[in-house]
């Protein structure tokens, strides 16, 4: 179980290095289904496995010159006002109805991939790509 | 800047409410509020998450809900992985894999749900 959940943390990296999301919403279930936490210490404890991820990621689209810090600041400093929030409301809902949610959460993430895969004809990460 | 300050608001609560970074959310709104180029918007969603994770990492700290083993056994792949995501990136369609992507969590979202 352990060699799994290395493996799909490894493949939740890819996704979040390929599209700048999906991380989290590949640890979560991760955390839940195949190490068996809660699904309140598996959001908690997703975010702090986001943590070396992003900052691996950021690190190298930095390299590229993908990485507009002054935009990147300011939303992170936004974020934070709304966490508190988060985090109290997920608290608060009962441990079934934060797991639907969630589950109802993927499937729209996964609607809007979708969309956003039919929609535009090269998807839009490759847009302005010279190559 | 009200923008890009109102984005990161919306991005924290779905963040810590869902235990994801926001990327989801952070990407389309930067490209469609922000102005930035797609690329540009996942490598800056990448940078601003490294901050709201913290954030939502360290608020569910004080009530006691981190595994820090189980963080460590699934983010330290996830930064490797992280890494050979972003070279890719620089180099693939992306339209296929966004499809596989979508039906991935379409999987995992119904087996959550039953």
């Amino acid at each position: 179980m352990e060699i799994l959940a290395a493996l799909l943390g490894l493949l939740g990296g890819l996704l979040a290095g390929l599209f700048g999301v999906g991380g989290g919403i590949l640890f979560v279930p991760t955390l839940v289904l195949v190490l068996g936490l809660s699904q309140v210490h598996a959001e908690a404890t997703s975010l702090l496995a986001i943590l070396p991820a992003v900052i691996a990621g950021a690190w190298r689209q930095q390299r590229y010159g993908n990485v507009d810090w002054r935009a990147a600041v300011l939303v992170g400093l936004g974020s934070i006002a709304g966490v508190e929030g988060g985090v109290e409301l997920a608290k608060a809902l009962p441990e079934g109805v934060l797991r639907r949610l969630f589950a109802a959460f993927m499937l729209v993430v996964a609607a809007s991939l979708a969309w956003r895969a039919f929609r535009t004809k090269p998807s839009y990460s490759s847009r302005g790509d010279s190559a | 800047m009200l923008r890009l300050l109102a984005i990161g608001l919306v991005a924290g609560v779905f963040s810590a409410l869902f235990g994801v970074g926001g990327g989801i959310i952070i990407v389309p709104l930067l490209v469609a509020v922000g102005g930035l180029g797609g690329r540009r918007a996942t490598g800056t969603s990448l940078a601003a998450i490294s901050i709201t994770a913290a954030a939502g990492a360290v608020a569910y700290g004080f009530h006691g809900d981190l595994k820090v083993g189980s963080a460590a056994l699934i983010g330290l792949p996830a930064a490797l992985g992280a890494v050979a995501g972003v070279t890719l990136q620089q180099r693939l369609q992306t339209r296929t894999l966004t499809i596989g992507f979508s039906l991935l969590l379409t999987a995992v979202g119904i087996r959550l749900l039953i």
